[in-house]
């Protein structure tokens, strides 16, 4: 399989711990064994999908004649390369597995490395400690008695121990924000270089200490402290390589939204394709505007009236033609047709357009009038009237019930209109209506949320985050951005193109200007008669 | 007017003008405009070939006036004035000098291009013989 074997390099890292950047000790993380297992089980959602070549007469073809109809049939199937059909039985099987295991396999997964990891840190912790104590432990009666330097190393040990716990824990610990198809490759190398940084440790350790019971104490407590302050070291490392290497902007990214067009850029730093697909999405959330699909049927519509208008009939009969040149034939006698036909579908999308955008701007108005009038039947009330007088009085929520009614009718015949209905229910806007009236909102303040289309965030999350994102990549996810890089975000209702720019290299040179050389003259021209 | 360039030895074909000056009420007058200096901006001139050409130039005659008896022209670069060099001047000095109270008659040395282009025909006809 093609999309398999690229990446047979990868494989190693790519069975280890998929999908989860869990919490904590990713970088921990390594078992070689288990990946073995896990690659048979690899999730289609990982990476390199080629994109399904589909042929020109898909659609049209059915509309066509009967005969023509079982000759682009067979045409359909070999378009379909070996790939895509291996790809898709393989996507049946991995979705019985995942249907079967669907929860167990993924927590399993993540806990795996969870307590790899803790247990991996609580070695590499513990390490110095061991070194410490295990000469008290073995040979008690021929080590020197520790003076007070060796005392104040102790300290120093302590010290440093703590400090490292402390950046650990503020770098590693940190609750994970998603699940990306391929391991981090900084942080297993990191991981990798921690494991033999003590295992050599422990090595020389062994050998030139345990075997020979060296009874020079001090050395081996210096040789401890050592060790602490390469792990501290190696934790700089981490930091520079995980955290400050991608805050400097490199990148300019251009995000589009493949069903409507929306267009968004943002500066990145170098990051890996699949990092960077993680920022792309998380400021997709915060700054698109979400995606509704009802303002889409209207092209829809007008496509399917373009293809239907026009018939291909095929007049020499079946089996003439090779089934490829009469695709081609076909496909280009539908085009010319096309161009040649007096269309007036433009006229109509004018005035519908024209017409549609009268009916929003007449109702949008009935609704400001209803709202405004609804907050005027409430009034806050202050803490000593309520003494005061005794009033029924309500609270926010009650309030906000109350109300509601005279308003609700416009708000739903308003969000009709714009197709936005399904966005919000009424148990959203009356909660919303409690918001600005507990905040001392005007009614404006109310209506901006529902007269133009807030990012994804905004709306009730259940409904609208997408559980499962794809990441389409030529290149390898673990690859850094560069220059031209197209990737794709794929979910179930759109997708998201992301092309990568990158910011030029710029050279910038100095000129100094005196500032008294700052001089002017007024340009003359008279004439004086003499 | 051809091939000025400032501080060096100018060759130009000069035409002698006498302007004898008309007392008007208090004043004497030439009866004409002067236009340029060298602290005026030589971009602005219409009349120089040269728009770095910083020298003094006619840019008006009054009609009838005693400058217009004299044959002079609209375009003249005046380069002396009574023996007193004109092309590098303020446009005060040279107003100055035109002006001087205690003197009834300038004698104007100007050039035109019409001068060089008269010379070298009448030059070529004359070689030619």
């Amino acid at each position: 399989m093609d999309t398999e074997s690229t990446y047979s390099g990868y494989s190693y890292y790519s069975g280890r711990s998929r999908g989860s950047h869990r919490h904590g000790e990713r970088s921990r993380d390594r078992d070689r064994h288990k990946s073995r297992n896990k690659d048979s089980r690899s999730e289609k959602s990982v990476t390199i999908n080629s994109p399904p070549a589909e042929p020109l007469l898909g659609d049209s073809s059915v509309r066509g004649g009967e005969q023509v109809q079982d000759d682009n049939w067979g045409e359909t199937t070999t378009a379909v390369t070996g790939t895509s059909e291996h790809s898709l039985s393989q996507e049946d099987i991995v979705r019985i597995t995942k249907d079967l295991e669907d929860s167990v396999g993924l927590d399993c997964r993540r806990y795996f490395t969870l307590t790899l990891a803790v247990v991996m840190g609580l070695l590499v912790f513990l390490t110095p400690v061991a070194f410490l104590v295990l000469p008290h432990l073995l040979w008690p009666e021929k080590l020197q008695s520790c003076g007070t330097a060796c005392e104040g190393l102790f300290i120093s040990v302590a010290f440093k121990l703590l400090i490292l716990l402390l950046a650990v824990w503020a770098l590693f610990f940190r609750s994970p924000r998603a699940g990306l198809p391929r391991v981090f490759v900084f942080r297993a190398l990191l991981a990798v270089l921690v494991l033999l940084f003590v295992m050599s440790y422990w090595l020389f350790y062994g050998v030139r200490i345990l075997d020979t019971q060296d009874d020079n104490y001090q050395g081996i407590v210096q040789y401890a402290v050592s060790l602490v302050d390469a792990l501290l070291f190696i934790h700089y490392l981490a930091i520079v390589l995980l955290e400050l290497r991608q805050l400097q902007p490199c990148f300019s990214v251009c995000v589009m939204r493949s069903t409507d067009g929306e267009k968004r850029h943002y500066n990145l730093g170098q990051l890996s394709i699949q990092r960077a697909a993680l920022a792309v999405l998380e400021h997709y959330y915060c700054d698109f505007p979400v995606h509704n699909p009802a303002l889409l049927s209207a092209s829809k519509s007008r496509a399917a009236k373009h293809l239907a208008g026009l018939k291909v009939y095929n007049v020499d009969g079946p089996g003439n033609n090779a089934a490829a040149g009469m695709a081609h034939s076909q496909s280009r006698a539908m085009i010319a047709a096309a161009a040649r036909r007096r269309d007036t579908s433009h006229n109509e999308l004018y005035y519908e357009d024209a017409e549609h955008e009268r009916r929003v701007r007449k109702r949008k108005a009935r609704l400001v009038v209803a709202v405004e009038e609804a907050f005027t039947h409430i009034k806050r009330m202050q803490e000593e009237e309520q003494k005061k007088t005794p009033v029924d009085v309500m609270d926010s929520r009650e309030a906000a019930q109350a109300i509601f009614p005279s308003m609700a009718r416009a708000l739903q015949k308003y969000l009709r209109t714009t197709k936005q209905q399904h966005c919000h229910s009424m148990e959203s806007i009356q909660q919303h209506l409690a918001f600005c009236i507990t905040n001392n909102m005007t009614p404006k303040a109310f209506l901006e949320s529902y007269l133009s289309a807030g990012p994804t965030l905004q709306y009730s999350r259940s409904h609208w985050l997408a559980r499962q994102w794809t990441l389409i990549s030529d290149a390898s996810v673990t690859s850094g951005l560069s220059d031209g890089c197209v990737f794709q975000l794929k979910c179930v209702d759109f997708s998201l193109v992301v092309t990568t720019k990158k910011i030029p290299y710029i050279q910038m040179s100095e000129e100094y200007i005196d500032p008294k050389s700052h001089k002017f003259v007024l340009r003359l021209q008279s004439e004086t008669s003499v | 007017m051809s091939n000025f360039i400032p501080g060096q030895p100018l060759v130009a074909v000069v035409q002698r003008i006498e302007i004898k000056k008309l007392r008007q009420g208090d004043n004497l007058i030439l009866g004409f405009s002067i236009g340029g200096g060298i602290d005026q901006d030589p971009g602005q001139n219409p009349f120089s070939d040269d728009k770095a050409d910083k020298g003094i130039y006619v840019t008006r005659i009054t009609p009838g006036g005693p400058a217009e008896t004299a044959d002079l022209r609209m375009g003249d670069k005046i380069m002396q004035v009574n023996g007193y060099d004109m092309t590098m001047m303020t446009h005060d000095q040279a107003r100055k000098r035109l002006t001087k109270k205690n003197e009834d008659v300038v004698r104007l040395l100007v050039t035109r291009k019409s001068l060089e282009e008269a010379v070298k025909n009448s030059m070529g006809g004359y070689q030619r013989q």
